[in-house]
């Protein structure tokens, strides 16, 4: 394990974050460690089940290679259909079985970054561990759930994912409340690590109570000739989200991209983004972000630092705000330590053309199915390698956004 | 009663008065082109009839099928059988021209499937617009217009920005939206049409029964329109360009 400096990470636990409306902490009781265990994810109770599969995981196994379910603080089912090249276990688990696994804990991320990590590192929060062996690639996906359901709890995690040397692994992870929590608080540190020549492709779905506070922390360490593609998708009303990972381009030719969806609701506070460290040469990395403001506050940041020779890289915030009320803000940062960089980014915030709106309503289409069309095709269009699932979901958010004027 | 009658229209355009009280009517089955100098104000005919957010009708009636239009939204006239092909349509980044043209399609009362016929197979699960060329826009256009089938369809400027090769091609469908079948052979219908011109080009595929001279806003001159033509190209339009 990386030294850490107790007394540090102790002062942290006050410590605000660097972004985002600070929390108290002391508001919220400790979620459940003790869980009901679901042996067979088919038998997952039926309100679990809706509030699964509208994160974009199913309560089935067919077609995945991997399904984890976390309820609070503990996971309730884990189920391994590639043992040959996946591991799967939580967290505290693996630290007592694997000796190398302490290695990487804490490597990434450092827990005194602020009061989020301290708390984690503090609490030894649980979590999922990941791990795809070298020279294997999964066939099929990973899912994931992260289910908060104790009203006025904080649900802690602290997740590791490793994609050793030449190997690749598709995650989705859906974070959602279930029962009657609302007023909960998630934090969550991740740490991931894609190995040389490996891929992660690593795509998050929100659907969290009006209320709920989510505080994510993750960052990437990538190796040589790696791949990591990031989405992030927030379609439904929230109460706060502040998430701004970060990913290490350490090995030379190292790719990332990090894709970011969000729908700022009324009363909403979305503050997200990534951030792309450069760090060897050649490598790249790309930052979109489509968001819409329904009269929520949406911060769309985005970093790109090239620190290393051919380092190339492009940002992209664009937001559109449908109803007055909330703020939007675009941030976009661009830092370079060297001379042969090639970083770029662009920013817009407005609303839709009237242009567009005319062009489909020449050909029949209603006013609001002219604007639906155009603000699914905003969200989705400059993204690629989005879940096909997802459209349906996108579908019904833009619907529930649209009443709600 | 004409399909389309405007009485007195005035109409203000980006804060400036452009139709200065345009009058005219166009017969059921009939087709009309309309010619005029650049910024005498044709576009912004097209767009008015339309009813596009861009202009603000200050005064002024426009009936179509004996229905005062004036106020209606763009829905509303495209329901009523108005179709249009915009000269220079807007970019629509993540949707599709499949998706737009089936849209279209369940709004109208013509068919889907056709992109073969315009040569647009390969631009169905393309963004609408997103990079086409000049004649891949309005091939784009026609296929929605054929998926719309509209009983009026105002065509601005189809031969503009279109090479030799796509020319025929698009006069070709051209005529087969107004009439039904390809040239020469029966009529199955008979569309009426407005069309905005400059060479005349347009007119060698579907002919045309009246010609309009729009200028400085008003109606300058209604007459036969091969006379019309002749007369613009030997003596202009006889005002400088706006």
């Amino acid at each position: 394990m990386t030294r850490i400096d107790e007394n540090e990470v102790k002062k942290a636990l006050d410590k605000k974050a660097a972004y985002g409306e600070d929390i108290d902490l002391n508001r919220y009781t400790e979620g459940d460690y003790e869980v009901e265990q679901i042996e067979n994810i088919t038998d997952t109770p039926e309100d679990l089940r809706k509030k699964m599969i509208n994160v974009g995981v199913e309560a089935d196994d067919e077609g995945k290679d991997g399904t984890i379910l976390f309820i609070d603080n503990a996971m309730s089912h884990c189920s391994n259909k590639a043992q040959e090249g996946l591991i799967m276990m939580p967290v505290q688990k693996a630290l007592e079985t694997y000796s190398w696994v302490k290695d990487y804990f804490w490597s990434a991320m450092d827990p005194a970054k602020d009061k989020y990590t301290a708390k984690t590192y503090e609490e030894k929060a649980d979590g999922y561990f990941v791990y795809v062996k070298p020279g294997y690639h999964l066939r099929m996906p990973v899912q994931t759930c992260m289910m908060l359901s104790k009203d006025k709890s904080i649900q802690n995690l602290h997740n590791i994912i490793i994609v050793d040397d030449n190997a690749s692994c598709d995650m989705v992870t859906g974070c959602t409340t279930v029962h009657h929590a609302n007023d909960s608080l998630h934090v969550g540190v991740s740490e991931m690590f894609i190995g040389n020549n490996s891929s992660l492709s690593f795509t998050m779905v929100h659907s969290w109570g009006h209320q709920t506070a989510v505080r994510p922390r993750t960052n990437v360490i990538m190796g040589k000739n790696s791949n990591y593609v990031n989405n992030y998708v927030v379609l439904d009303p929230v109460g706060s989200i502040q998430s701004f990972p970060n990913a290490y381009l350490n090995g030379e030719g190292a790719r990332c991209s990090f894709n970011t969806m969000c729908i700022a609701h009324e009363n909403s506070n979305i503050d997200t983004g990534g951030c792309a460290v450069l760090n060897a040469p050649n490598t790249g990395a790309e930052i979109v972000s489509r968001n819409i403001s329904y009269g929520g506050k949406m911060i769309a940041r985005g970093k790109l630092v090239g620190n290393a020779p051919g380092a190339k890289a492009h940002l992209e915030c664009k937001s559109i705000i449908l109803k007055d009320g909330g703020i939007t803000h675009a941030i976009p940062e661009l830092e370079a330590s060297c001379a042969d960089v090639e970083m770029t980014h662009e920013a817009a915030v407005g609303k839709i053309a009237q242009e567009q709106i005319d062009y489909l309503m020449t050909r029949g289409l209603s006013q609001d199915e002219a604007v639906s069309m155009i603000v699914r095709g905003f969200l989705v269009g400059g993204i690629r390698g989005l879940p096909t699932n997802l459209q349906s979901e996108i579908d019904a958010a833009i619907e529930k956004a649209n009443e709600g004027d | 009663m004409s399909l389309l009658e405007i009485e007195d229209l005035h109409v203000e355009a980006g804060g400036r008065e452009i139709l200065k009280g345009v009058s005219m009517k166009l017969e059921e089955g009939e087709t009309c082109v309309l010619f005029g100098p650049n910024g005498s104000g044709k576009s912004t005919l097209l767009a008015t009839i339309m009813g596009y957010g861009m202009t603000t009708v200050t005064s002024g009636k426009i009936f179509f099928k004996g229905k005062n239009i004036t106020h209606m939204t763009v829905d509303q006239r495209a329901k009523l059988g108005i179709g249009m092909m915009m000269q220079r349509p807007p970019n629509v980044v993540g949707v599709t021209l499949g998706n737009l043209v089936a849209a279209t399609a369940k709004n109208g009362k013509g068919t889907v499937g056709k992109e073969k016929e315009f040569k647009m197979q390969d631009f169905m699960d393309r963004d609408v617009n997103v990079g086409f060329s000049g004649g891949e826009i309005k091939r784009s256009e026609l296929l929605q217009l054929a998926a719309q089938s509209p009983d009026f369809v105002m065509l601005d400027e189809p031969e503009s920005g279109v090479d030799l090769e796509n020319i025929g091609l698009i006069g070709r469908k051209v005529h087969e939206l107004i009439y039904g079948s390809e040239e020469g052979e029966e009529r199955t219908k008979e569309v009426s049409a407005f069309v905005i011109t400059h060479t005349g080009q347009i007119m060698d595929y579907i002919g045309a029964d009246k010609a309009f001279v729009l200028i400085h806003g008003k109606i300058a001159k209604e007459g036969d329109p091969q006379e019309i033509l002749e007369d613009i190209k030997n003596n202009g339009y006889g005002v400088e360009d706006e």
